[in-house]
């Protein structure tokens, strides 16, 4: 590239290029990371782009030429970058330009000049349009020129994906440093605030990205602050868009009831689109209070429509949808081979995560103890919609500076494919109970320190490493008698707590057990109440060294555990 | 994590070189692909590609063996399309296979969400009237409909169960009695039960097994399908509501009608399951290895008891037999005793009586000492009185060596002496008193 900046001139941002919508951030060198809102004061930009005589609208701009200009608007086109025609499916691209085969590649029918002819415009020239407008509004913002970005793609986004994407956006002047995964990058948003991130601590995280229209489960594990996905999920068919829906349905219906002789608007491409438009308001509204006016203006045949709807209504509504999603939820962590005791943290990220029933229903399937980051469930969660603009701005300021050639190196298999331990390794303790030291799916080196207690009266002590599993211990709660304390449950509430009666409650608690011995070292003469400490280090070649002294000791035990040939 | 962990104590007899001891290793690892994000990683690559470059070797050998999480989206799950399945008409959406639109015939009820939604993702992408249209076909958007149709029903759970419960491409038809008697038994019937277990409502249902089952494993099998918990239901098969407000009173006959036809055919199901259990129950070859083998071990230890009872039986009566006859034996032999000492008694009184004759007749060979001539009447009674003393002084013994003493003796003089020498004898043994034996002395 002849004209690569110097990697201190360099202006690097985040990027997430959404199907729906797209974001921008950026981490000053404060360490603050902001989500730069575009020239129209939004920050999260419908990828749209829409022509009217020639004349190039983007965002929300775009986004309302939907009602009267849908054929020379092009919505939701990142999937199809780097596709063939064969390989796509044009359904949200129903009601807008539809996409075409073009050469191996997709285009738009679309008339994009003042010439009044429609002609094909590629995938990727629309791809960088929209990321030039992206790095114009950046660029405004912080007053200086974008010359780099960190983009996220999905996890099943394919290295021929990613080379058109690189290409359209080096088109758009933007050289792109990195691609990180969106699920990992909205992961990173929440870590880099996190108090331990010098040392954080090991834990199972599902990342549930819900957009408008795709929903993406990611399981990771995240050990000692790498992160390694175990499982992935992806469903087309339950996420916003299906949400709008619903909502288009319910208004139509109530339309057609005060209308008994009207044509229904979702027949009438320009009605549907003002349907579309106002329900997505609706619902957007309903994640942040209890009811929500649809409100449009000669709505089919000049016949406006006004009517509220309440937030449970709208829960009852979408409920199949919701439930699907737990499903799809509880289907990563099953193929992760994890256990819902497993997880502890639930980050929610995509628009739709704001929905407080979605991010409620998910909860549900998981213990008290799995803490799950949305709005509605946690006061200081990322706004699910910046989560991983977030993440890929902070992202971006951690390489910056690196020469291209390094990134290029670090991020290649020779330096991310990693060993990963298949058993969780630990101490075996007085009643053979198990102390998880290293956990299963850590990748490999790693060192892990604990401090275990010796016998009371102290005395010589046993040190056991052994290999261990996790078990789910099942018992069945004894039924506890509800109070009914005479104050009335409205009807929904007594229904619920009537379903859930049904069954007897099921306490399942995480065991640990010993599986597999792979070392012995003893520890002689422990003072009253001492402390021992324990070192595990495993070696890339799964080669353990261990190192075991007493608390405040001399001396102490080491040894090697070699790896099996 | 336990709150409480604590170290044992240094097991007796516990030893090693340096005080430790390695006794296995870990498990072999998976090779995964870490995410390149984060401070951590940096961490990490700086470490990793320290002062080192990487050969094209390297590189390449590094993106192989690297377990996946992103499956390819060409799965398992493709099959031919039948040309008559894609002229289908959306509208008869009941009628329609789901799992054939949407290429999942091999799996059926097994398949999984995640196969559900692969497979319509693959469909949608083939039949998207948009595609056809660009291949220059029509618009004809009937098939993809009947695609939209079937995930509709196929991702919704109690419509999938509605539409598994009917799904009679699913079915595995019972074998016939010959059939399983060819030897197919386990095969044969487990593929029906594999089937039937689609419907319970506790899973995992149990497995058949084959001939090494356990008794209890069998005996469960059983009991698990006499008490089945099935979630079948017919509502699929429901004729339309008219679903107009005019109809009120049509719209509940149908609703009825509908209710009862549901009940029936549960009431059907349910009676056919157990026809069905019941005939592999009679047909399965275990149930009668186990009740032969039951037999067996009742009548062996009915043998057995038995067995035991009549050698105690035979033992008892032998016991008394031998005592019987020890008793006869005693009573015989006292009896034979008492009659000798009879005889010997008797003998001995005879004895003593000939002695006692011949003892007397000697004083009468003596003449009663008279001399010649007729002894007078008086000395005649006066010796017979003292032989008589004598005798009844003296004992059987006695008196046959008396008796011996006088046999043969005819002379006065010789069996006065001898007389006389006995009464010195008596007297002197303090039998007879001095003087109470004149004549004889
Ligand atoms: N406050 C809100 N409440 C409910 N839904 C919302 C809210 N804000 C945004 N959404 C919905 O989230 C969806 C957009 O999600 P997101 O911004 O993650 O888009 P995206 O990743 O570009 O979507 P995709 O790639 O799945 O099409 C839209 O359906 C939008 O209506
Ligand atoms: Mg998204």
């Amino acid at each position: 590239m002849s004209e690569e900046e110097a990697p201190d001139s360099r202006v690097c941002i985040g990027v997430s290029f959404g199907n729906s919508y797209s974001s921008i951030a950026y981490t000053a060198a404060d360490g603050k990371t902001e989500v730069i809102a575009n020239e129209d004061g939004d920050r999260q930009i419908p990828s749209i782009l829409s022509y009217v005589s020639g004349e190039e609208f983007n965002g929300n701009q775009a986004k309302a030429q939907l009602v009267r200009n849908p054929e020379n608007t092009v919505v939701c086109f990142r999937d199809f970058l780097g596709r063939e025609f064969k390989d796509i499916d044009p359904t949200p691209c129903h009601t807008s330009a539809h996409p075409i085969s073009q050469d191996s590649t997709i285009a738009f029918n679309i008339c994009d000049d003042d010439s009044g002819n429609a002609h094909p415009v590629s995938i990727s020239t629309i791809t960088t349009r929209h990321l030039a407008r992206l790095k114009a509004s950046a660029s405004d913002y912080l007053g200086r020129n974008v010359t780099h970005a960190v983009l996220t793609v999905p996890t099943n986004f394919t290295p021929a994906q990613q080379e058109a994407l690189k290409a359209c956006a080096a088109e758009a002047k933007i050289s792109i440093l990195h691609f990180i995964h969106e699920p990992i990058s909205s992961l990173l948003a929440y870590d880099a605030r996190s108090p331990d991130t010098a040392s954080p601590s090991d834990k199972n995280v599902v990342v549930v990205d819900i957009g408008a229209t795709r929903s993406d489960v990611t399981v990771v594990a995240s050990r000692g602050g790498i992160y390694t996905i175990l499982a992935t999920q992806h469903d087309y068919d339950t996420a916003g868009t299906q949400l709008d829906s619903v909502l288009i349905d319910h208004f139509a219906k109530a339309f057609l009831q005060k209308h008994k002789t009207s044509t229904d608007p979702r027949t009438t491409p320009r009605s549907l689109a003002k349907m579309k438009l106002e329900c997505e308001n609706v619902k957007k509204h309903l994640s942040l209070s209890t009811s929500a006016t649809f409100s449009v203006e000669s709505l089919v045949s000049g016949l406006d429509f006004t009517l509220t709807i309440n937030r449970s209504r709208y829960e009852l509504l979408a409920s199949k949808h919701f439930q699907a999603l737990g499903r799809l939820v509880l289907a990563g962590v099953t193929k992760a081979g994890l256990d819902p005791l497993d997880v502890s943290e639930i980050v929610m990220a995509g628009g739709s995560s704001h929905t407080p029933r979605i991010a409620s229903a998910i909860a549900a399937l998981f213990p008290e103890e799995t803490r799950v980051f949305s709005p509605a469930t946690d006061n200081n969660a990322v706004n699910p919609s910046e989560a991983a603009a977030r993440g890929a701005a902070i992202q971006a300021s951690l390489i910056a500076e690196f020469e291209e050639k390094d990134i290029e190196e670090s991020v290649h298999a020779v330096v991310t494919s990693t060993p990963h331990l298949e058993a969780t390794v630990g101490l075996v303790g007085a009643g053979d109970s198990f102390l998880p030291v290293v956990l299963k799916d850590t990748p490999v080196p790693v060192r892990k320190t604990v401090t275990v207690a010796a016998p009371k009266d102290g005395g010589d002590v046993l040190v056991r490493i052994a290999e261990g599993e996790r078990a789910i211990d099942v018992t069945v709660a004894e039924k506890v008698e509800k109070k009914t304390n005479g104050a009335k449950t409205d009807d929904e509430d007594s229904d619920e707590a009537s379903e859930s009666d049904d069954e007897p409650e099921e306490i399942r608690k995480v065991v640990w057990k010993a599986t597999k011995p792979v070392a012995e070292a003893g520890v002689a003469g422990v003072k009253k109440g001492g402390k021992v400490e324990v070192q595990i280090s495993v070696h890339a070649d799964l080669t353990v060294h261990v190192q075991i002294r007493e608390v405040g000791g001399k001396g102490g035990v080491r040894g090697t555990v070699e790896a099996s040939s | 994590m336990p709150h409480t962990f604590t170290l044992p104590s240094l097991p007796e007899g516990w030893s090693a070189d340096k005080n430790f001891k390695a006794i296995g290793s870990l498990s072999k690892p998976s090779q995964r692909i870490i995410e390149p994000v984060g401070p951590h990683f940096l961490a990490h690559a700086r470490r990793k590609r320290h002062k080192r470059t990487f050969s094209e070797d390297e590189r390449i050998q590094a993106q192989n063996n690297v377990k996946k999480t992103e499956d390819d989206d060409e799965g398992d799950i493709s099959e031919p399309e039948d040309p008559v399945m894609l002229q289908r008409d959306a509208k008869d959406w009941k009628g329609q296979d789901h799992y054939a639109v949407l290429g999942l015939s091999k799996y059926r009820w097994r398949a999984t969400e995640e196969q559900v939604r692969k497979a319509h993702r693959k469909k949608v992408l083939k039949h998207h009237p948009d595609k056809k249209a660009a291949a220059g076909g029509s618009e004809d958007d009937s098939f993809f409909k009947c695609i939209q149709k079937a995930t509709e029903i196929l991702l919704d759970p109690t419509k999938r169960r509605q539409w598994d419960s009917v799904d009679e491409a699913a079915d595995v038809e019972p074998p016939t009695k010959k059939e399983t008697q060819k030897g197919n038994f386990y095969r044969l019937w487990g593929r029906v039960f594999d089937a039937e277990g689609r419907f319970s409502r506790n899973q995992p249902v149990p497995k058949l097994g084959d001939e090494n089952s356990t008794k209890p494993e069998v005996e469960d099998f059983y009991n698990f399908w006499y008490t089945f918990d099935s979630w079948r239901t017919f509502e699929y098969q429901d004729e339309d509501v008219p679903d107009d407000n005019e109809n009120r009173d049509q719209k509940r006959h149908v609703e009825r009608k509908n209710a009862n036809a549901r009940k029936k055919k549960k009431t059907e199901d349910t009676a056919r399951l157990r026809h069905l259990v019941d005939d592999a129950l009679a047909l399965d070859e275990r149930i009668k290895k186990f009740k032969q083998a039951e037999h067996a071990q009742r009548n062996k230890k009915r043998l057995e008891r038995e067995a035991e009872e009549k050698r105690v039986a035979e033992e008892a009566v032998k016991a008394k037999e031998a005592a019987a006859r020890a008793a006869v034996e005693k009573a015989e032999a006292e009896k034979a005793g008492k009659a000798e000492t009879k005889k010997a008694k008797e003998a001995a009184k005879n004895a003593a009586k000939k002695n006692k004759r011949v003892v007397r007749g000697a004083v009468k060979e003596a003449n009663y000492f008279a001399g010649a001539g007729d002894a007078p009447a008086k000395q005649v009674e006066a010796v017979l009185n003292e032989v008589d003393l004598i005798i009844t002084k003296i004992d059987n013994e006695e008196l046959a060596g008396l008796k011996a003493k006088l046999d043969g003796k005819t002379k006065a003089e010789e069996i006065k002496g001898i007389f006389a020498e006995e009464v010195k004898r008596l007297v002197g043994a303090g039998t007879l008193k001095e003087g109470e034996a004149k004549v004889l002395a």
